[in-house]
């Protein structure tokens, strides 16, 4: 198990090297993207627009944050992971018309290895760790499409080593999830 | 006979219980989560473990919820029936929702479920969900158990034949296998096993709040048994520590019937209570 600090925009070498099980923290920018702003960035890849942000190199969070309104602009309050399975069937489509290098989730996501393969990582952080997440996002540099509501607006964040993430699929086809998945439904079989 | 407690006063001690059950687990949870900690062989998933207790830590000593899913609303009020509020219990608790939305603050959760479009306050039609059940005497018990997405997205019922009654454990372990990493494990499973299709659902619910250090028995930790076995893990990474617990509960239902629900929850398990009493 190796442990990797990387600095944002991420290049294609950055995350080949990252295996199955290693850690990794990363520092600069990310995005959080939920359910409605993957459908908007396809929608919009569709109509053939623009997007307001870049996505390439980019390190999109599945995150819907509590943040706060303050006199000095939002605040997080509470930023942890949501589950990145009800986005998988979302990942191939993002991944060919965008240059996304890592995404950052929890639970995994089915069916996607071979769309990251030699593209992109997906880094599992622990679900639920919303106020320690917080503590690692520094600033909030923007937010996209807040008409979304909050949880599911584009809210881009600075952060500072943002972990401990784990590698739960690399780019080269290794999945942690299935693996255990895999193991847990043998498991279930041999005991009908 | 009626209530000591003014409307001002309740709504406040309401927001002070939201804000409790959102920022700190009930002992009998953070307990179950250091056993898990100091069991847990697997490396990445101990790591895991760390990260939750820390967060724990952190959420504490800043005072904000632990989890940017504060849920949406459940309330389980036990009314005396003697006791008498004076005033509209419901319309005040849905006016502390709104109010603890600001102030602890909370996410905006609650949206309509067609248009998708967000109420901004964490009310709408049916939301918060206020269950009554009335008991004997003059004190009103209301609990709140906030319930994020994540786990309750992974909870399953199922209307089974009457003789099937030797398939539920195993609807519990697909249920488990299925989830996989994706409700936040390390688990509280709640079994509702009979009543109606409604009802099971709501037993499985209310046997999330049983105390994590409740003995388990027969089915119950049968289940807990091999769900554990399965190799999932903390967060689904692997582990020997999937489920903290498994509890069972059931009612009678239709001779016709077998209802099963099995309602998951996440390390998460949050709920606080408060008791009011009535006039002696």
């Amino acid at each position: 198990m190796m442990e990797y600090h990387l600095q944002t925009p991420l290049k294609k070498e950055n995350i080949e090297k990252l295996n199955a099980g290693d850690i990794v923290y990363i520092s600069g920018e990310i995005l959080t993207a939920r359910d409605e702003a993957h459908a908007r960035i396809l929608e919009m890849r569709e109509k053939k627009e623009g997007l307001p942000f870049s996505l390439e190199g980019a390190v999109i969070y599945h995150c819907g944050p509590l943040m706060q309104q303050t006199k000095n602009g939002w605040k997080v309050i509470s930023a942890g992971p949501t589950t990145s399975g009800r986005m998988s069937k979302m990942i191939p489509s993002l991944l060919k018309a965008h240059e996304v290098r890592a995404i950052i989730g929890k639970g995994g996501m089915k069916g996607v290895a071979d769309a990251l393969k030699s593209k992109c990582v997906y880094l599992a952080y622990t679900g639920g760790c919303a106020a320690l997440a917080a503590e690692l996002i520094k600033e909030v540099k923007t937010v996209h499409w807040l008409d979304l509501g909050m949880p599911e607006a584009v809210w881009v964040l600075r952060v500072e080593e943002f972990g401990p993430l784990i590698v739960g699929i690399d780019a080269k086809g290794n999945d942690i999830f299935a693996e255990v998945r895999e193991k847990a439904q043998k498991q279930l079989e041999s005991k009908k | 006979m009626s209530s000591k407690i003014s409307r001002g006063s309740f709504i406040r001690s309401i927001v002070d219980l939201l804000r409790k059950a959102e920022i700190e687990l009930p002992d009998d949870v953070v307990n179950a989560l250091k056993k898990a900690e100091t069991t847990e062989e697997n490396e990445v998933a101990t790591s895991q473990l760390q990260a939750i207790l820390r967060n724990l830590e952190i959420a504490k000593k800043h005072g904000v919820p632990m989890c940017q899913d504060t849920g949406i609303m459940i309330f389980f009020a036990e009314i005396g029936t003697e006791f008498q509020p004076g005033f509209d219990l419901e319309a005040a608790i849905r006016e502390a929702v709104i109010l603890a939305t600001v102030e602890i603050p909370l996410r905006p959760n609650a949206v309509d479920p067609l248009t998708r479009k967000n109420s901004g306050n964490n009310t709408g039609v049916g939301i918060p969900d206020i269950h009554w059940k009335f008991v004997p005497g003059n004190q009103l018990k209301i609990t709140v158990a906030p319930k994020g997405a994540g786990s309750e997205n992974m909870s399953s019922l199922r209307m089974f034949n009457p003789t099937e009654t030797g398939n539920i454990k195993n609807f519990v372990l697909e249920t488990v296998v299925n989830a996989g990493g994706m409700p936040c494990p390390p688990l509280t499973i709640g079994v509702g096993i009979g009543g109606s299709f409604d009802a099971a659902a709501r037993l499985a619910k209310e046997a999330l709040l049983e105390p994590l250090d409740a003995p388990m028995e027969g089915l119950e930790r049968e289940i807990f048994e091999t769900v554990n076995a399965l190799g999932i893990g903390c967060m689904g990474l692997g582990g020997s520590i999937t489920a903290l617990a498994v509890h069972v509960k059931t009612a009678h239902c239709h001779t016709a019937t077998l209802p099963v629900a099995v309602n998951i929850q996440c390390w998460a398990n949050r709920h606080s209570s408060i008791v009011f009493r009535g006039d002696e």
